[in-house]
């Protein structure tokens, strides 16, 4: 059976891959969105945050001798407290001021990480191995999968769902999300609001920290691995609709489905597709697909 | 009086002449504007060329003065300066003008970036001063933008796809598909080496276009495996082909199908390891363990750098020395005379194996082809590579008969 003269199989495949992708756009799109709701800011160092995420999982191979799983625990953890530092130091300073002054802060930091992590590392980056437990392939059927990269899918959908069900139907996401509607109230019932969004800054970079780890084995552990990825993201979470938690997590996978197939039917524009949808939302409703008009 | 005038002005004139010549005879020092040389390494010492050229090529240039200084002990100066061109012509070339007009620079070396090389080119040429790139790859720099004072040295993009091109197919990878950077370098590689594989009795199964720093290569690797093809090569550079050989080891192509690098480096294979590189084979002008000769500058390299140089590096360091020698050779530092000396010699060193200079200012050397070793097989620390084959220069380059450079008088 053939579509467009494609083999079913191998659109199968394709179709496969692009939701591998689509789960590092959405949860990479999940952490920017929750600090942008929660906090306003368009965060640009969340590849540095990403990048970085690998590098802590390479360097603890390289000098610790700790593998993958130490890595993905671990990683996420050394990020986040990075995090927070940045955001106390940095970041809380221009809360009150436009969105730009966020953005050109945080894309300056990106910038800083970067060059700081070319200069030390090199630029050609660091080999990262499958963990022993998720090597080999799966037969499909219609194609082979390698475990890992259906590992990634499954472990980014989990975070997902956990930071989605935490922000909107537990008690903190609910003190998060008043937090953020009105600072003032909320602390006058006895909430400690800064510190909440501190707390928020460090778990979003946190996110961004899980996907680099989860990347590190697919892609080569380098300083321009967070650069190539972000923008797309920001394009993502246009799409969806900027700080909408379950609309960075659909469109994510959505648009990894879209880049998939048209790396079939036209790969030329596979790295452009997004923007074209993106063009599109923004003509047809500028909040995004799941974003409200204010 | 005006006869008189004359005649003793004339004799003057023949007196220096004579006096003039004896002189330079006796001294055997050349003549060099401002009695000292200075060599511009241009290069790309933080971005993404930084580990193929960088400060490895800065101290591979300083390493062949250190030499010509200890072999000849000249009488005058000899330093090297250098600076980041951050991939940008316009960074670059303004930068050759400031050497060459203010720093009183006579060579630039490495120049890696086509880009950024044939910007500098031009300023060479304008100001007939000498340029050696060792670090771009297009043909153009010998070709439609060649000019009397920019020579190109260690590799081009037509040898990178003759050598893999012929030397896979006459070993029976008859059969290609290519992954290729969909913009001008993946495109003419991609041209390129379909042309020789053909000439060669090979055939071409089409290739995918991908975007520059298309950091997921699954999809682009399923189709390349669905061709059926024999050999996937890999039109494509740096960060993207890493990533794709990554990838193609994840999905098991290498078992089946074999992986041609049309433009892999030394620093590359290091930064993927030999877990994941094994199998491939790839161009090379130059491997720091190819006999004992190479093996001594590679170690002298490795005590300043903890690197193993690639063929930039080692290229840089080649240029800049046979550069001295030929100023000796020349009695001058200026440039037609340079030229002109280093056309005359033939070269046979640590780096350049039957080298010599043409026409068109390409530096025709012979190559390799690599297979990266097995893990196993790998012996000591940058044990990487068997060589395959060594094809002779004249093989590997673009022959003259095809030349569209405007200095080669066509018979």
């Amino acid at each position: 059976m053939e579509i467009l003269g494609i083999p079913l199989q191998a659109l199968l495949g394709q179709l496969l891959l692009g939701l591998v992708n689509g789960s590092f756009y959405a949860m990479l799109s999940l952490g920017l969105a929750v600090i942008f709701g929660l906090l306003n800011i368009i965060n640009f160092s969340h590849g540095a945050m990403y990048m970085m995420g690998a590098y802590v999982a390479w360097m603890m191979m390289e000098y610790l001798g700790l593998g993958y799983w130490w890595s993905l625990a671990i990683a996420p953890i050394v990020i986040g407290a990075f995090g927070i530092v940045i955001e106390r130091l940095l970041i809380r300073h221009v809360y009150k001021l436009d969105h730009l002054y966020g953005l050109l802060l945080t894309f300056g930091l990106a910038l800083v990480i970067e060059g700081v992590y070319r200069d030390r590392f090199g630029a050609s980056g660091q080999p990262y191995g499958v963990p022993d437990a998720l090597r080999g392939a799966t037969n499909l059927g219609f194609m082979i999968l390698p475990n890992y990269r259906a590992w990634v899918v499954v472990a980014s959908l989990l975070v997902c769902f956990l930071t989605w069900f935490v922000i909107e139907r537990t008690r903190i996401g609910s003190y998060l999300r008043a937090g953020t509607e009105n600072p003032r109230l909320v602390q006058a019932f006895g909430v400690n609001v800064p510190r909440m969004v501190m707390l928020t800054y460090g778990f979003g970079v946190a996110l961004a920290a899980v996907a680099g780890v989860l990347a590190a084995p697919i892609i080569q552990v380098s300083p321009l691995m967070g650069s190539n990825v972000i923008i797309v993201v920001f394009a993502v979470v246009v799409i969806g609709g900027m700080g909408s938690i379950l609309g960075s997590i659909l469109t994510g996978l959505a648009l990894g489905l879209v880049e998939g197939l048209t790396r079939v039917f036209y790969p030329e524009a596979s790295a452009t597709v997004v923007f074209v949808v993106m063009a599109l939302v923004l003509m047809l409703r500028p909040a995004g697909l799941f974003g409200r008009e204010s | 009086m005006n006869t008189t005038l004359r005649n003793a002005v004339s004799t003057a004139l023949v007196a220096m002449g004579i006096a003039g010549a004896g002189l330079a005879h006796a001294q055997a020092q050349p003549r060099l504007s401002g009695n000292a040389i200075r060599i511009g390494v241009l290069t790309d010492m933080s971005g993404l060329y930084s580990d193929i050229s960088g400060q490895g090529s800065v101290t591979a240039a300083q390493m062949a003065v250190d030499d010509f200084i200890a072999a000849n002990k000249p009488a005058y100066k000899i330093d090297v300066i250098s600076a980041d061109h951050q991939n940008k012509p316009d960074v670059g070339s303004g930068k050759a003008r400031e050497w060459y007009d203010t720093q009183g620079v006579d060579l630039i070396a490495d120049i890696v970036n086509s880009g950024v090389g044939l910007a500098a080119a031009k300023v060479a040429a304008e100001k007939k001063k000498l340029m050696i790139n060792t670090g771009a790859g297009s043909t153009r720099l010998t070709n439609e933008d060649c000019n009397p004072y920019s020579i190109h040295w260690a590799y081009d993009t037509y040898a990178l796809a003759a050598v893999a091109g012929r030397a896979i197919v006459q070993g029976g990878g008859k059969s290609w598909y290519f992954l290729t950077a969909d913009y001008a370098f993946g495109q003419s590689l991609e041209q390129d080496t379909t042309g020789i594989i053909k000439a060669n009795g090979g055939t071409s199964f089409g290739s995918v276009r991908h975007p520059l720093n298309a950091s997921d290569f699954s999809s682009f690797l399923l189709q390349a495996q669905a061709s059926k093809a024999q050999v996937i090569g890999l039109a494509n550079a740096g960060g993207d082909t890493i990533n794709a050989i990554k990838a193609a080891n994840e999905f098991g192509l290498t078992k089946t199908q074999s992986l041609a690098g049309l433009l892999v480096f030394i620093s590359d294979v290091h930064s993927l390891g030999l877990n994941v590189a094994q199998g491939m084979q790839l161009t090379d002008g130059w491997y720091w363990d190819l006999n004992e000769d190479t093996r001594k500058f590679g170690r002298r390299y490795f005590e300043k750098m903890k690197k193993m140089p690639g063929m930039v590096q080692a290229g840089t360091y080649s240029a800049t020395l046979a550069y001295l020698n030929a100023v000796k050779a020349a009695g001058s530092d200026e440039a037609d005379a340079v030229v002109a000396a280093m056309k005359k010699t033939r070269y046979n060193d640590f780096y350049l194996r039957n080298g010599h200079l043409r026409d068109d200012n390409r530096m025709v050397h012979d190559m390799y082809l690599m297979q990266v070793k097995k893990p196993a097989e790998s012996k000591y620390p940058w044990d990487y590579y068997h060589v395959k084959a060594t094809v002779p220069g004249d093989e590997a380059y673009q022959p003259m008969s095809a030349s569209r450079c405007p200095m080669v008088k066509k018979s």
